[in-house]
């Protein structure tokens, strides 16, 4: 296992997360799991991220991944919080929870 | 590559149209069309002037705060980026001016129509930012901008059917985007930078790299809407306001493909492999056949020109596989071709954004009259509305590629390097392709000849709205006229123009 | 560049401008509008001749712009196109007036006459471009302003005949792009007359160049009607009677069968050509269709139909007399592009007054009108005559010829078609010559439904149709004549099989 630094098993975890949460979007049905899904997505992106600031050995985490992190969380926050307005809106006026209906 | 001259353009360019829409947001609905207004007025002028620079100078960069890359942020306004701003400037101009008299001359709007004006302004922002930037981070953050803007204006509707589309359509973006940070992530971690003209010179073949890529790509092809991943399109292009569908389908796919070419043409040649050009050649065949097809198929106008959309992307789909050299060729023999396939590319991009804008214009200005975009609608159209007729015969012909069109050009440039690059096999998808088009072009043409029952409602419409449509429609024809002068401009500066061999990456003969 | 260098554009734009204009007019400007049409009819004319003499005076003419890269557009003028401008040039003249007088009082004819001007601007394009690019513009534009001719009426039936219409041209237009983008990355922009620049490539790019010129053979030969590519021209019948007249006469179909000239002539050249022998099978194609639309033309009783099938019989002749080598089946060829023209236009007007002044669509109907019309029935004769072949009439001009040029080439089998085309031509024509003046008409009274009593049918009407009656005789009659339409022709085939 010595071959195994740190970084590739968050690596590792992230691909994990990101394929899950790919599955899920294709798979789920109701809007808020396809929602969930994508920030399942995300969350396994930004694992990447950060590991790879630690993996060139430096005496201090690379501070660039951190930052693209950051922003990368600000933006995924909101575009959730208007996928999740969204959703809440047609099914108020609609009843709908997920895309059955539509063509 | 970056030995263009340092200027203030490339920052006004982003700056100008965010700045406007933070302050369309402090009116209340009449002065917020009236700043935006002036905002988009103001982003055209500083368009056409950022041009005239570069023009002038062959190409302008910028470095935010001063800063320089790997640890600043640097704009590169060159020649593809200029073209393609262009487009998007004299797009944005003319459907603004429609947005404010359309706008206007609605009366059952929703409450939130006016917020038109600040997601557009940042829409046009993001859509510069992603055309200027010169790292894959910056590009991230365009993307999203541009994502999450187009599908609030997809939304303004506030109707269930747009709701459901917009909903769709956000999913698609944000997944997409994910995919694209994720090769974004791989590419970092490799290389240790973001900056594309340095990854250019680091990047080096081998399973990150292709994962990268195949990540980046499918994740831009989703927000492109490039078959097999278009099936969001329609619904959510059909749906919406006029001008609305004009914007989404006119510029913000082409944002993507603009990266997508980029990332391809400088950044992954290594990788890429003459059946990998030829893979995502077939999905642009079919796009163009099954998108026609699906088009010709449809019983609102408003449909039609939305699958017409997910083929007339798929002629640009077919431009990768004319780029990527076969094993053995050589770079100075490949001159022949890959100068036309740019073309093809860059003139397919601008006259399907103008002809497609004018479509969806036109289809509003038919809704306004007749009240819905059925069949009927279309009836005795030459004598109703003359100019209607003629904006969408206009940028139909555009779109079928009969001569002398933008259109025409643009296939002709594609068919031309098929033939060149003895990749012949493109040729059948390419005629189809044009037979379809004109299919649904005419059957529209056919039902507006056709004499009306005296039911058909006819409400008045503004002027403004036809003539906006008519302006479009007129750009997508005539932009054949200065292909000389922008073709020259484009060829002084790579990408334009080079040859993807791969193993070594995008090559200028 | 010389007053005289920018003849060949005015030509274009003397129909092009007034074609814009009129769509800017009001529908209620009819007198202005009949002024711009005819007045342009007229300047084209004048024009035509004027770059005519000076071409016979040794002037040279080419105007050429860069539309783009690849594509320059480029006028040209040789004596073949000018054969078929003047062609275009004239019968516009007649067929305006026609269908001033055809189309008085009906609603929308600021489009129609708007789209009628444009489709003779494209084919005098056609008729001067110089190179293959021009052409091909010219030959889709073609299209795009006939289309809204033919679903004019916007009927049911009109509309679907434009579909087919539509469906047929746009075809062949799509595949002659892909020639015609193939021919360029081989040959570069070809003008027309260089046949050296094809024969040199030759030797490398034999089965290439074989597949583009069948590749461009299909593209033309859809508008030529051959078969199986005519299935369009009889659908289109419904159209009203001058639009008939210009897509049979001057502009469609002969556009088809000059880019079949053009592209055996002068692109390919026809020594190169027939050494190939590519002509064989144009030769046996063009056969089977003068057989089968002579066939079909018997058993219909609509009488535009019937027309339609004898026009897509009688064009390949030309097709024919191109696809047999020599200089005298290539007299025949070219001199029936006119002749084929002058007839063909003189029956489609008869029938339009028939139709328009009592109402006759049917053979059947037609007992007796020679006496109730006379002079539109003495010209459908003289015409009928002519496309049977009997001389004087100018149809009997072109068979001599085309026949001579058969036994030269050592075809004989071409004669055995003509003369049985010609049986056939006769067993669909003359009983409806022999109807109309020697049957009784039927016991039903019937009224003229337009026209002043005290003649046979608007004057507008009657004029067009008696003035090409007579250029059908004066063509045959005067064949020998120094400026006939058969010496211009004769010297282009001479020209053409110059060592």
């Amino acid at each position: 296992m010595n071959a195994m630094e740190t970084y590739q098993i968050y690596l590792t975890a992230s691909a994990v997360l990101f394929t899950t949460g790919l599955a899920g979007v294709f798979m789920a049905r109701h809007f808020f799991r396809r929602i969930v899904a994508t920030k399942i997505m995300g969350a396994g992106v930004f694992l990447s991220l950060v590991s790879f600031a630690e993996r060139d050995a430096l005496e201090f985490a690379d501070p660039v991944p951190h930052a693209m992190v950051i922003t990368g969380i600000v933006v995924a926050v909101s575009a959730a919080a208007f996928a999740l307005a969204l959703a809440r809106r047609i099914h108020q006026l609609t009843g709908e929870h997920d895309f059955t209906t539509d063509s | 590559m970056t030995d263009f001259p340092t200027s203030i353009w490339p920052a006004l360019l982003v700056a100008v149209p965010i700045t406007f829409a933070l302050g369309t947001v402090f009116f209340a609905a009449a002065g917020r069309m009236w700043s935006g207004l002036a905002g988009s007025v103001a982003t055209t002028l500083v368009s056409a002037l950022a041009i005239a620079a570069a023009v002038r100078e062959g190409g302008l960069i910028h470095h935010l705060g001063g800063w320089e890359p790997p640890l600043g942020i640097l704009l590169r306004l060159d020649p593809l980026a200029a073209v393609f701003i262009g487009m998007t400037a004299l797009t944005g101009i003319a459907v603004s001016f429609y947005a404010a008299s359309y706008l206007r001359s609605q009366d059952d709007l929703p409450r939130g129509a006016s917020l038109f004006w600040p997601l557009w302004l940042m829409l046009w922002a993001g859509l510069n930012g992603m055309f200027l930037s010169n790292d894959l981070f910056n590009l991230f953050v365009a993307i999203e901008v541009v994502g999450i803007s187009a599908v609030g204006l997809a939304v303004l509707s506030g109707k269930p059917p747009a709701l459901m589309a917009g909903l769709r359509y956000l999913l698609v973006a944000i997944t997409g985007s994910m995919s694209y940070l994720f090769g974004v992530a791989l590419l970092f971690g490799a290389y240790g930078t973001l900056d594309l003209t340095l990854l250019s010179a680091a990047v080096e073949p081998g399973a990150t790299t292709v994962f990268a890529l195949v990540l980046m790509t499918l994740g831009l092809m989703a927000k492109s809407a490039f078959f097999p991943l278009h099936f969001w399109l329609p619904p959510a292009h059909g749906s919406e306001l006029p001008p609305v569908s004009a914007l989404l389908s006119a510029l913000v796919v082409k944002g993507s493909f603009y990266i997508l070419l980029r990332l391809w043409a400088e950044v992954f040649g290594v990788s890429l492999t003459f059946a990998a050009g030829q893979l995502i050649g077939v999905c642009g065949a079919a796009a163009v056949i099954w998108g026609s097809w699906q088009a010709l198929n449809q019983d609102r106008l408003k449909l039609i020109i939305a699958h017409s959309s997910v083929a007339q992307l798929g002629y640009l789909l077919m431009v990768f596989p004319l780029l990527i050299l076969a094993p053995g060729t050589a770079v100075a023999v490949a001159s022949d071709w890959t100068s036309s396939a740019w073309t093809a590319a860059v003139y397919q991009t601008l006259s399907h954004a103008f002809a497609k804008s004018s479509l969806f214009l036109a289809a509003g200005v038919i809704v306004i009259a007749a009240g819905h975009d059925c069949r009927e609608s279309l009836l005795d159209l030459v004598a109703r509305r003359p100019m209607t007729a003629f904006a969408i015969g206009l940028a139909g012909i555009s779109l079928t590629g009969l001569p002398p069109s933008g259109g025409f050009f643009a296939k002709w440039m594609l068919l031309k390097a098929a033939i060149a690059s003895g990749q012949w096999w493109w040729a059948p998808a390419v005629l189809a392709g044009s037979f379809l088009t004109a299919g649904y072009v005419f059957m529209i043409l056919r039902l507006a000849f056709a004499p009306g029952n005296s039911d058909t409602e006819n409400r008045p419409v503004p002027r403004g709205l036809e003539s906006a449509a008519l302006l479009l429609a007129v750009a997508s024809f005539f932009i054949i006229v200065p292909a000389e002068a922008v073709i020259s401009f484009l060829e002084s500066s790579a990408p334009f123009g080079s040859a993807i061999v791969p193993g070594e990456g995008g090559v200028l003969p | 560049m010389t007053l005289q260098q920018w003849l060949p554009l005015l030509i274009l734009i003397s129909s092009l401008v007034p074609g814009c204009i009129i769509f800017l007019l009001r529908e209620e400007q009819v007198a202005l509008r009949t002024v711009l049409n005819l007045g342009g009819a007229v300047a084209k004319v004048v024009l035509v001749a004027w770059v005519f003499l000076a071409y016979r005076a040794g002037e040279t003419f080419a105007f050429d712009f860069a539309l783009a890269p690849d594509l320059t557009f480029s006028l040209r003028v040789d004596q073949l196109g000018l054969f078929f401008a003047g062609l275009s040039a004239v019968l516009w003249l007649v067929t305006t007036v026609y269908a001033i007088g055809y189309l008085e009082g009906a609603p929308h004819r600021r489009r129609f006459f708007g789209f009628f001007s444009m489709c003779v601007t494209a084919s005098t394009g056609i008729a001067l471009s110089g190179n293959v690019v021009t052409f091909f513009v010219f030959y889709e534009f073609l299209t795009l302003a006939t289309y809204p001719l033919v679903v004019h009426r916007g009927t049911e039936k009109a509309v679907n005949a434009g579909r087919t219409y539509l469906w047929y041209t746009i075809g062949g237009g799509s595949v002659l792009f892909v020639a015609v983008v193939g021919l360029f990355v081989i040959a570069g922009p070809v003008y027309f007359g260089d046949t050296h620049v094809i024969a040199g490539l030759m030797e490398e790019n034999r089965t290439m160049m074989t597949v583009l010129f069948f590749l461009m053979l299909a593209g033309v030969g859809v508008k030529a009607a051959i078969f199986p590519l005519h299935g369009w021209l009889p659908v289109s019948m419904v159209a009203p009677a001058p639009v008939s007249a210009l897509l049979h006469a001057v502009a469609v179909v002969k556009a088809g069968a000059f880019g079949i000239v053009r592209l055996v002539y002068d692109v390919y050249g026809v020594e190169l050509a027939s050494s190939m022998s590519l002509l064989t099978p144009l030769a046996v194609l063009a056969a089977f269709t003068i057989i089968y639309g002579s066939v079909r033309a018997l058993f219909q009783d609509d009488i535009k139909k019937r027309l339609a099938f004898s026009t897509v019989s009688q064009l390949s002749y030309i097709a024919l007399g191109v696809a047999v080598p020599g200089v005298l089946s290539s007299t025949g060829a070219i001199v029936h592009l006119v002749h084929q023209g002058i007839m063909k236009i003189t029956m489609f007007f008869a029938a339009g007054n028939i139709a328009e002044t009592y109402g006759f669509h049917k053979v059947s109907q037609l007992n007796g009108i020679g006496r109730r019309m006379p002079w539109t029935m003495a010209s459908f004769t003289v015409a009928a005559f002519g496309m049977i072949g009997l001389p004087p009439v100018a149809g009997f001009v072109s068979k001599w010829y085309l026949s001579l040029g058969a036994f030269d080439a050592g075809s004989p089998w071409v004669v055995v078609v003509l003369l049985v085309s010609s049986g056939l031509n006769a067993a669909y024509f003359l009983p409806i010559v022999y109807r109309a003046w020697f049957c009784e008409p039927d016991g039903a009274e019937v009224h003229k439904l337009c026209g002043p009593a005290n003649l046979e049918t608007r004057a507008f009407l009657l004029a067009p149709v008696v003035i090409t009656a007579g250029f059908s005789l004066a063509a045959g009659i005067f064949a020998a004549a120094p400026n006939s339409p058969l010496t211009f022709a004769r010297q282009i085939a001479e020209r053409l099989y110059l060592p």
